[in-house]
């Protein structure tokens, strides 16, 4: 199908885009496009108006501050995934990367977007809940940060208000002892995941601690199996698989029961990974 | 740039084209219905079959997933370009001979898809083939014979011959 007719506006400064987002009410924001245009193309979505946010300047570095990688909104998939900030002090980004989309998607889809748009089977939503991180918004009422775990609302829904624009995610730079897991199972290579996980923990030799299981394809947003986590915590990988505190809903790749049995599979997999006994 | 009608000028195969498009025109449609350049081809128009992949400005795209008017200033090369500066008479020959092609609907976005691996040099593992095509579908399921097309290519190449 052919998307609805709209107007499109191309902002070149950040406070531009966010008066045109005052401006027009159904206005969407278009960074790499990659979910928007097809969702356009399907009419699940008619905006009248697309503001494409690619020509804004400083949304694109990916820099070591504070003890953070601070990325930013308009930084692409390609990008982040040869970069060596990330693949040395972010590696579960580094990790889950490769697993988004193909080469031909990856080159146009920004991380920022994959944030914001907040796909329950997408991989970057759960790595920032598995890694603590945190969001920048900018809007009519200026910057604010969001952490992540307040930030995933409900399917595609996110706290950003309508007027808002997200600029930046911020995890923090790998600790001496974090550990990091990440498993996905996908009918294709590329594919949203049927079911994924993203994890963290802090290891010593196999005990740890601070574990944090992000689970993603599996209810409205990815989350967090707390009960799992602390199982796991306490080095009973069986008893952790048991406590797996998921209700999954039936979708059109697997039912709910199949997918609660496939997010089990998954964590024995990656405790064995941030055990370091695999 | 601000409405729904817009002026747009890009480079298309080397030659510059100056158009006005409906904002919601995408590339892959602009190509095909505004320049006749049939050869990307429109599949599924949700970014999951890879039949209209193109270049933009040297990487490889959806052009079911770019709008054409985001592609002002840009340089765009299709399977038209690609063919006929040769860059891909290898691959061309490759996929014929190895009967690498059934229906040929997926065939040019699969052959930009592999000539964007194999400009990197070296000879890809077939893993990284499988994954670096991964996002085109041939629906003739002739998967073997594309992944032995390009994986010849690559050692034809990484050996100095064409």
């Amino acid at each position: 199908m052919k998307p609805a007719p709209f107007a499109y506006k191309k902002a070149r400064k950040l406070d531009e885009a966010v008066s045109l987002l005052g401006e027009h009410k159904d206005a969407r924001l278009l960074a790499g496009g990659q979910s928007l245009i097809a969702t356009l193309n399907m009419r699940l979505s008619a905006p009248t108006v697309l503001i494409d946010i690619n020509g804004i300047g400083g949304l694109g570095g990916i820099a070591h501050k504070n003890g953070k990688i601070e990325i930013g909104a308009l930084v692409r998939h390609v990008q982040a995934e040869s970069n060596e900030l990330i693949a040395k002090h972010a590696p579960l980004i580094a990790r889950a990367l490769p697993h988004i989309a193909h080469p031909a998607i990856r080159n146009r889809g920004t991380l920022g977007g994959s944030i914001a748009f907040a796909d329950p089977a997408a991989e970057l939503p759960a790595c920032l809940l598995a890694l603590d991180g945190e969001i920048d918004a900018a809007g009519p009422k200026g910057k604010r940060t969001i952490r992540a775990q307040d930030f995933f609302k409900s399917l595609f829904e996110t706290a950003l208000d309508a007027e808002e624009i997200l600029t930046a995610i911020r995890v923090p730079a790998a600790a001496k002892d974090a550990r990091f897991g990440f498993a996905e199972l996908a009918r294709r290579h590329g594919d949203y995941a049927i079911v994924g996980l993203a994890a963290s923990a802090r290891g010593d030799g196999k005990k740890l601690s601070d574990v944090r299981l992000a689970y993603f394809g599996v209810g409205n947003t990815a989350i967090r199996a707390r009960k799992a986590e602390a199982a796991l915590a306490k080095g009973d990988i069986d008893a952790a698989v048991a406590a797996l505190d998921l209700d999954p809903p039936d979708d059109v790749q697997a039912t709910g029961a199949v997918k609660k049995h496939l997010a089990g599979v998954l964590l024995r997999r990656v405790a064995k990974e941030l055990m370091e006994t695999v | 740039m601000s409405d729904t009608g817009l002026d747009i000028a890009m480079t298309v195969n080397g030659e510059r084209v100056a158009e006005r498009v409906d904002a919601r025109t995408t590339l892959v449609d602009f190509l095909r219905d505004g320049l006749m350049l049939t050869g990307s081809h429109v599949g599924c128009e949700h970014g999951v079959c890879g039949a209209c992949t193109v270049r933009v400005n040297g990487e490889i795209v959806r052009g079911c997933l770019m709008l054409a008017a985001q592609c002002d200033g840009a340089k765009v090369e299709t399977i038209e370009g690609l063919s006929d500066a040769g860059e891909i008479a290898d691959l061309q020959a490759a996929f014929e001979q190895r009967n690498a092609l059934q229906c040929g609907f997926c065939t040019p976005g699969m052959i930009v898809a592999a000539q964007d691996l194999l400009k990197g040099g070296g000879v890809p593992s077939r893993d990284t083939i499988r994954e670096h095509l991964s996002g085109n579908y041939c629906r003739c399921t002739g998967y073997q014979a594309i992944v032995d097309a390009v994986e010849s290519v690559a050692k034809a190449r990484a050996g100095g011959k064409t």
